[in-house]
């Protein structure tokens, strides 16, 4: 079944954004990931604070980024992926049969590991989400580039040039344009899946300054493997292990005060 | 002795290399030998100008335009089938389909360029042809329509497998930034995929067009060998190719203007080919550059 378009007009995107946005409340219960015959989350509970940012760690393989996709959907076009519990966002469980998943996928947006801009200019870039959604007003479409630029700290870097491509800019300026770009569309989750892992110390600190800003705005939930980056810029944090989530609480006790022993292993081994 | 297998190994290496430039050079050399004497007859001018070719008959004309014109016709024609059909089966095949179907149709679609065009031009001439004059009446029996359809789906394996490497060299990344933001399936195919891979789309085209050009055996069967001026898809017409396997089995003269024929023929269709090989050949270029 071909999901339809929904066509937003411009007009209702402003009213939107004139409208206070509730914060969202997400909220995850008993869910299970397979992939085939193989179980890669294995029944978790979690329900995240809005406004807030929420780290996910653990080692390699844990099925962090598995589970990070399962709040915009990301998994369902991998072959062989099953799931089972319900993930409610403000309420209403984005599984059941009647969720548009393109409708849902605009009010949660998604940073990747690599950066990954596509071929078109800059401009392009940031646009391409209104776009899709059908908005035509060329004015209205500027200043939304505008602004996303702005809040992603790359508009001075780049105003003059916003026709050049994408791919010209370096890695550190391409991640921030792909935050731009999911800016852009006014989710109100951000997900994150190691969206510094690719990137130089000074881009890396540029990221998380922009992800403190942008948390007074948005929900964020960011997958890292530096340790770190988890206790400077979140919240709260998630320790997975082998498919299960073994802690979750405050950064500043999870990194100071661990109830687990295995969570208490995996920080301080990576501390020395 | 390693190192001597190796410099034995590296020699016939180069040797072979070696010998593929020699006869290509050769080949060259002989068509511009040819068709240079033949210019030294008629004048380019007239080649290019006259709208009759007759060099056969008493009263001879040597105007390439129709012959040209009989090959650009179902070229055009065969990439008017191959092109929609082509791009949507490699759009379906890297966008929707699952992996497993995907892996067991390529290469049944491939076995459509390895019939031998025998075979497919003896299938126009018998089976599409009086099928379309149920369709138009006047059709002749032999017409660069039914020609042009065939030789298309011949070339459909052209633009779609090579279109669909094209999509799938696309980074899965590209895709899933674009659902990311909402994009549906088709959006994403259409609006991120395909204009990613559209050196690699634009390539299979040429490859195609190339190809299309070239092909002897369809038209020679299926389109007529009546050299004619025209944009009429329901006449026989005749290709260079074509020409050029009726010289060629003909009983024409070695040395003579009309064994000449064969060469200026030739070397014009292989300034085409050779211009659309090289145009393909810049794109791919820029391509790798691009994907770096
Ligand atoms: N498409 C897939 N098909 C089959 N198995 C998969 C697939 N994606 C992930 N897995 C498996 O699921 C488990 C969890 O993977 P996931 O990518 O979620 O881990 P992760 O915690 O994000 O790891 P990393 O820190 O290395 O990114 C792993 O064992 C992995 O091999
Ligand atoms: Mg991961």
């Amino acid at each position: 079944m071909e999901p339809t378009i929904h066509k937003n007009n411009t007009q209702d995107l402003k009213v939107n954004e004139v409208l206070q946005k509730k914060p969202p409340t997400i909220e995850v219960k008993e869910v299970k990931v397979w992939y085939d015959d193989f179980m890669a989350i294995k029944g978790i509970d979690i329900a995240i604070k809005p406004n807030t940012v929420t780290a996910f760690i653990g080692p390699s393989g844990c099925g962090k980024s598995t589970f990070l996709r399962l709040f915009n959907r990301m998994n369902d076009y991998i072959d062989g992926y099953k799931m089972e519990g319900k993930i409610k966002i403000n309420g209403k469980n984005i599984n059941k049969k009647k969720v548009i998943v393109e409708v849902l996928r605009k009010e949660i947006g998604m940073v990747f590991q690599k950066p990954n801009p596509f071929p078109k200019s800059i401009f392009e870039n940031v646009a391409y989400g209104l776009k899709i959604q059908g908005i035509k007003d060329k004015n209205f479409i500027q200043k939304r580039v505008e602004k996303a630029l702005k809040q992603a700290d790359l508009w001075e870097e780049v105003k003059d040039n916003l026709k050049k491509s994408a791919l010209a800019l370096s890695g550190g300026q391409q991640q921030r344009l792909c935050i731009a770009r999911t800016l852009a569309v006014e989710p109100s989750i951000i997900l994150m899946d190691e969206p510094t892992s690719a990137l130089d110390p000074i881009s890396t600190a540029k990221i998380e300054d922009l992800i403190r800003e942008l948390k007074k705005k948005y929900t964020i939930i960011i997958v890292t493997h530096n340790m770190q980056q988890a206790s400077r810029i979140s919240d709260y944090t998630a320790f997975f292990y082998i498919g299960d989530l073994i802690e979750y609480g405050k950064t500043k006790k999870i990194f100071t005060n661990p109830e687990k022993k295995q969570t208490e292993n995996y920080i301080t081994g990576r501390f020395g | 002795m390693r190192k001597i297998k190796e410099l034995v190994i590296e020699k016939s290496l180069f040797t072979s290399a070696l010998v593929t430039i020699a006869v290509t050079v050769g080949i060259i050399l002989v068509l511009a030998v040819e068709a240079v004497r033949f210019f030294s007859e008629v004048s380019i001018l007239d080649f290019f100008t006259d709208t009759q070719w007759t060099p056969l008959f008493t009263e001879k004309h040597f105007g390439i335009l129709p012959l040209l014109s009989g090959t650009l016709l179902t070229s055009f024609i065969a990439i008017a089938v191959a092109l929609p059909i082509g791009l949507s089966i490699s759009i379906y095949l890297s966008e929707y389909a699952p992996r497993s179907f995907r892996k067991t149709v390529k290469p049944l679609l491939e076995l459509l360029a390895a019939v031998p065009t025998v075979v497919y031009g003896f299938f126009a001439l018998i089976v599409v042809t009086p099928f379309l004059q149920e369709i138009i009446p006047n059709l002749s029996g032999f017409n660069s329509l039914s020609a042009g359809i065939v030789m298309g789906i011949m070339i459909i394996p052209y633009v779609s497998s090579l279109s669909e490497d094209a999509l799938h060299a696309v980074p899965q990344s590209l895709r899933e930034a674009s659902y990311g933001m909402g994009a549906t399936k088709l959006q994403t195919a259409f609006k991120v995929a395909v204009p990613a891979a559209s050196s690699g789309i634009i390539v299979s085209i040429i490859l195609a067009i190339s190809r299309a050009i070239g092909e002897t055996m369809i038209v020679a069967i299926a389109a007529g060998q009546q050299p004619r001026l025209t944009l009429d898809p329901t006449v026989p017409i005749e290709t260079i190719t074509a020409y050029i396997v009726q010289v060629s089995l003909g009983d024409v003269q070695h040395g003579s203007i009309e064994y000449r024929t064969i060469f200026a023929a030739g070397i014009t269709l292989f300034v085409l080919t050779f211009l659309l090989n090289t145009l393909s050949y810049r794109i791919r270029k820029k391509y790798h550059l691009k994907y770096e």
